[in-house]
């Protein structure tokens, strides 16, 4: 208290600086990241906002039957393309912490298609579909006798392909993920279950299960959101055809800019807002603690 | 030796039955595309498991740039090269600086940061990139490689921030201690103790950002058009635009295209699957 005093009354004292220096030098080295964030996420959504400010946008996509079919696509990818992904990823997870040296190997090469770029490996899927010169179609053809269907003119077989390329291309992320809840599991309880004779499914139900459904809802959540921003699958395989009829919202507000309709782009990833800021929401409460 | 009994083969039988669908699906396009690279134009076309007359004259036509849609090959390498190291290393700068910051040095408001950066990692990259190109347009980047790379550490930058955040809390405040004790100054408590000590995390996340920029296509598409510009993803999206594309030319230049992650990725796989996976989903 004394100290107190008499530095304020001595006002030629130098006074204790307002930050120390660790903090001067924080403040220095998390710079750049909010520069970066200023510039480049701050300004866009700012930006994109006033874009997509006027109603007139949203009136011409709502008479846009291209909008309602893609946002109709994007619920069908999310709901049922991620659930189905998240369950073969949960089972194969519990394939793959089997103890065999042949399950290593195989986990090495499984991990491919999510090491290699996505553009290639979609192309050469795109082109295993041709229906005149594509290798499917041409086992058909030798198998059969028949031609086979022209696989991605029909829009809901080549939505359904676009899920096939996208749960290829991310299915082992979410197994590999899964597989370290699986590990972290302790053995002690699956030799108790043993010993009472617990079968198969009750030991997936009462120990695996509880101790992976945190885990595996947050998957779930996490990938939809990344599924929202999933553009390569559909765009490379189908590029939104037959007919505009397989677009997804992420490549929509895409289709929109190329044909200059800018206002058209903005407002429709903002009436995806609604699916996207709760997802986020939940993700931030969970991971940021 | 002691034979297997019937459950244990049952038991193998079952784990083989689920093993081999697994590795024909996972194979099999990038088998086809392997089978395109190294056929001659007609094989491709005939639908054979294996063609007649395996050559590596692709290749050739590839590296030579011996064909209309190859003949910037090499510049369009160079320019993903270019892309993702720059990407690679102002990721690992600006996010290591930041976590240091927060984590060790508890800047005020670096929760906010945090939290924001989360936020960020969380907004679906191709909502993201209509705003950016127009942002990218009145910042007069459009064409150029910095927009891409901006663009791209923009996206790379938050997760890193966050698994390095969550990695940097791992060390014990003891060595901060320590070293101040020591007299060391902040900058050199980064440089001497927290970087060292941070290698593996920082490696994994190099890796992520080098393989993120590297692999992008949708923002390589937008921000970048003319030939010269584009990276290779881009110039192998634009074989499509002809009727009469050269797919087994296509497929060739894939698959050179998808050697270097896919030999990065195992390279540095260890660090890769414990540095991301552990700050990837904390449940």
């Amino acid at each position: 208290m004394a100290i107190t005093l008499s530095a304020s009354d001595l006002p030629s004292t130098p006074r204790a600086p307002l930050l120390s220096t660790p903090q001067v030098w924080g403040i220095v080295l998390v710079a750049p990241y909010v520069l970066v964030f200023l510039a480049f996420v701050v300004y866009p959504i700012g930006y994109g906002f006033y874009l997509a400010r006027q109603p007139a946008s949203y009136v011409a996509l709502y008479h846009d039957p291209i909008f309602a079919r893609a946002a109709f696509n994007t619920l069908i990818f999310l709901v049922i393309g991620i659930n189905l992904k998240m369950l073969v990823a949960l089972f194969l997870s519990g394939f793959f912490v089997q103890s065999r040296s042949w399950i290593k190997w195989l986990s090495v090469i499984f991990i491919l298609p999510w090491a290699v770029p996505s553009i290639p490996t979609i192309l050469s899927v795109r082109f295993m579909l041709n229906p005149e010169w594509g290798m499917v179609n041409q086992i058909i053809f030798k198998l059969t006798g028949d031609d086979g269907p022209n696989w991605l003119n029909d829009p809901a077989v080549a939505l359904a392909m676009a899920i096939g390329v996208h749960i290829w291309k991310s299915l082992p992320f979410w197994t590999l993920i899964l597989m370290t809840g699986r590990l972290a599991i302790s053995q002690d309880l699956f030799e108790a279950a043993d010993v009472d004779g617990a079968s198969w499914w009750q030991k997936f139900r009462f120990i695996t299960w509880p101790s992976m459904k945190a885990l595996y809802l947050t998957c779930t959540l996490l990938s939809m959101i990344w599924t929202l921003g999933d553009f390569n699958s559909v765009y490379l395989l189908t590029g939104g055809g037959p007919a505009d009829l397989t677009h997804v919202l992420s490549t929509l507000g895409i289709r929109y800019l190329r044909l200059d309709q800018l206002n058209l782009a903005m407002a429709s990833i903002v009436c995806a807002m609604p699916l996207v800021l709760p997802l986020v929401y939940f993700m931030m409460k969970r991971l940021s603690r | 030796m002691k034979l297997p009994t019937l459950r244990e083969t049952a038991t193998e039988a079952r784990l083989v039955l689920i093993g081999i669908p697994v590795l024909l699906w996972t194979m099999i396009p990038i088998y086809h595309m392997f089978l395109f690279a190294i056929s001659p134009k007609e094989d491709a076309f005939s639908g054979k498991m294996w063609p007649e007359h395996p050559t590596l004259h692709n290749f050739e036509i590839v590296f030579r740039q011996q064909h209309y849609f190859l003949r910037d090959f090499w510049v369009q390498f160079a320019n993903s090269t270019l892309i993702a190291a720059s990407v690679g290393a102002l990721t690992l700068a600006i996010a290591t600086a930041a976590a240091f910051a927060i984590s060790r040095l508890r800047v005020p408001g670096g929760r906010v940061v945090l939290n924001l950066a989360l936020f960020t990692y969380f907004i679906p990259a191709a909502f993201l990139a209509v705003p950016m190109y127009r942002t990218m347009g009145n910042y007069g980047l459009l064409n150029t490689n910095w927009s891409l790379i901006l663009a791209m550490v923009t996206i790379a930058s938050p997760y890193a921030i966050w698994v390095l955040k969550q990695a940097s809390d791992k060390l014990p405040v003891e060595l901060d201690e320590a070293a101040i004790m020591d007299g060391a100054t902040s900058l050199q408590i980064f440089r001497l103790v927290y970087v060292p000590l941070m290698m593996p995390s920082l490696v994994a996340i190099g890796t992520y950002a080098v393989l993120l920029a590297w692999n992008e296509y949708l923002y390589a598409f937008l921000l970048l058009s003319n030939d010269r510009d584009i990276t290779l993803p881009v110039a192998l999206g634009n074989f499509l635009s002809a009727d009469d594309s050269p797919w087994e030319l296509l497929m060739t230049t894939g698959f050179i295209y998808a050697l270097p992650p896919a030999a990065i990725y195992y390279a540095f796989r260890r660090y890769m699957v414990g540095g991301l996976t552990a700050g990837a989903v904390k449940s």
